[in-house]
């Protein structure tokens, strides 16, 4: 018996206006990722990949359609509501890792928790936790600039985990990594799927970093082709 | 839940050079202010340091400052010996008629010249002042063509130095003491014996009477006495009220510090906007990440609000800094009630310095407020894709 289903996209479109021109990002895409699965999403630049991921993890919303995650409607939530609903079950790991240059390895994975009721020890066994599950605990008073890409990532990952979100979405995580880092960070987020249980969606042109996943989707100007 | 300060500290650090900026623009804005109010609070101060609670002002109605003001000898004849003005142990009542002229001396670092207040007074008049002191040198005698200069006089006007003489008209004074007026008006006058002053500036009449009433009531039959005497053009009120409403010359000062201050909050109002509006702009990205990992706008801009007042108010410290070395510093300018020389003090208060700094907030909250605004705003997605 299969898991149930964790993100329901129905007839999803993104179209933005550019000028007088209205481009169609997503066309009427539908798509259902089940609890636990490794989603690769791969697709031309342009394809609407990253839009997708977006829409699912609640940073934009779609021009039509329907975006459900976990039987909510992210239409429903108002700007405060997302932000919350983000912070409680969507890990983001992003191309350019986006850490918060001023703040140390442990300070950036803590910035999430610090929107949660976890106070003092408990929180500070969290982030721990996260660090070394990246390996990363003998780092955590380094500043971002005094890491490598691929430490940087496993922070941004460590970041991403640390609220233990059922939902982990990476768009394009290896795209700044040597070969070693881009495995390195592609084993730990199929661990989480594989392991945790959480459900990953990894965005990539890499065939060979999709080929961690458990389904490959591809898109094309903005429909999905198989 | 607000984000972390060491975030904003670490910010400011970072972007140092803007930082340095922002903070000295602030604190220069912040002591000009200071320094102005506080010019005008000493000013005030000494206005309001000057008379004893005892003691009665007789000045003719509708004379502002006794410079303006004459009492003739019958007039004072007529009241001296009035029931409510208390007597000395010989029976003799403790009152004194002085003469008050102003004359133009020479400054004693420049060519220009100043209005000084001459007080003839008499031996009853000295003992009803009894803040004013001798610090140097003797009293005058009288008879003689002697004066006793205020000691922070001396240090503005030329030929005040104990022993030197000064002229004024075709008379030659000769300076014997230095006198200390306990930070009050005093501090700005010339003393000399009160008949040589009626002789040599050839005064008929008095300026004005000060006279010890038995008790407070005594003093308001007397006023009350005056006012209702036809034969009395006079105006009789305590002498701590006459000279508390002498701080007129301080309201220009208020008025011209309130203005330096606002004309140049305007331009750290505008550092402090720019070097946000900068950091902002820098740190967008930033803010996109922070908003997906479930931050909210208000989040957002409490944070940008609270580096604004931050930056600010370490600004608004160093100009409190800035400006304590003035503190008690001896100044003077010319009175609008007698246009005479008065010598004042910069007066730095603990409240001042409160209202310095709660003025440095507003300047970076104000200057804030847009940068913080156009962060929160910002849509996440649009944010994230910044480069």
């Amino acid at each position: 018996m299969s898991a149930p289903p964790v993100v329901v996209i129905q007839e999803t479109s993104k179209i933005y206006q550019q000028g007088e021109i209205n481009v169609i990002a997503l066309d009427r895409v539908s798509l259902t990722i089940r609890g636990g699965e490794f989603l690769s999403l791969m697709g031309p630049s342009g394809s609407g990949k990253s839009t997708l991921l977006h829409i699912v993890a609640g940073v934009d919303r779609p021009t039509s359609g329907e975006c459900c995650v976990r039987g909510i409607d992210l239409k429903r939530l108002n700007e405060s509501e997302l932000a919350d609903w983000r912070n409680q079950n969507v890990g983001f790991v992003f191309q350019a890792f986006n850490l918060i240059p001023v703040l140390t390895a442990y300070e950036n994975v803590e910035l999430p928790l610090l929107l949660t009721r976890l106070r003092g020890k408990a929180r500070r066994t969290q982030v721990n936790t996260a660090l070394e599950l990246v390996g990363l605990a003998d780092r955590r008073n380094h500043l971002p600039r005094q890491l490598s890409g691929g430490q940087e990532q496993r922070v941004a990952i460590a970041r991403a985990l640390v609220t233990d979100p059922p939902l982990m979405v990476a768009d394009e995580p290896t795209g700044n990594l040597d070969s070693q880092s881009a495995h390195d960070v592609l084993t730990i987020l199929q661990a989480l799927s594989r392991s945790a249980g959480k459900t990953v969606i990894l965005v990539t042109h890499d065939p060979k970093a999709a080929a961690f996943g458990t389904r490959t989707v591809h898109l094309e100007k903005g429909q999905l082709l198989n | 839940m607000a984000l972390p300060l060491r975030y904003n500290l670490r910010n400011v650090i970072v972007r140092w050079r803007a930082t340095i900026a922002t903070i000295l623009g602030v604190a220069l804005v912040v002591a000009v202010y200071i320094l102005v109010q506080s010019l005008a609070v000493g000013l005030e101060k000494s206005s309001r340091n000057t008379g004893d609670s005892r003691n009665v002002m007789i000045v003719r109605k509708g004379s502002t400052a006794e410079s303006s003001s004459q009492i003739t000898r019958e007039q004072f004849q007529l009241l001296q010996y009035w029931p409510q003005i208390a007597r000395d142990g010989r029976g003799q009542p403790i009152v004194s008629a002085d003469v008050v002229v102003m004359v133009t001396l020479p400054r004693r670092e420049s060519t220009a010249e100043a209005h000084v207040l001459i007080r003839g007074i008499t031996p009853a008049g000295m003992k009803l002042r009894p803040q004013v002191s001798l610090v140097a040198g003797r009293w005058f005698v009288p008879g003689r063509r002697e004066v006793v200069v205020s000691q922070r006089l001396a240090a503005r006007i030329a030929n005040f130095d104990v022993g030197a003489q000064f002229k004024t008209g075709s008379h030659t004074l000769t300076v014997v003491g230095w006198l200390d007026g306990a930070r009050s008006a005093f501090d700005s006058e010339v003393w000399m014996d009160a008949n040589e002053a009626r002789s040599i500036y050839h005064r008929d009449n008095y300026s004005s009477i000060l006279a010890r009433v038995v008790n407070e009531t005594a003093g308001a039959a007397l006023a009350s006495r005056i006012e209702s005497d036809k034969r009395l053009p006079l105006r009789a009120l305590p002498e701590v009220q006459y000279y508390s409403a002498q701080t007129m010359t301080a309201m220009p000062i208020r008025i011209l510090g309130n203005f330096l201050a606002t004309a140049m909050s305007i331009g750290a109002v505008f550092a402090a906007m720019n070097t946000l509006y900068a950091s902002v702009g820098a740190r967008t990205r930033e803010i996109g990440t922070l908003r997906v990992l479930g931050y909210r706008r208000r989040s957002i801009l409490s944070s940008f609000l609270v580096e604004g007042a931050l930056l600010a108010l370490v600004g608004g410290i160093l100009g409190c800094i800035l400006s304590l070395p003035m503190h008690g510093y001896s100044t003077g300018t010319i009175s609008f009630e007698s246009f005479s020389e008065v010598i004042f003090e910069f007066s730095l208060t603990p409240w001042l310095m409160a209202k310095g700094l709660i003025f440095a907030v507003a300047v970076g909250l104000v200057g804030s407020l847009l940068p913080a605004l156009r962060a929160a705003r910002l849509p996440p997605i649009v944010a994230l894709n910044s480069v």
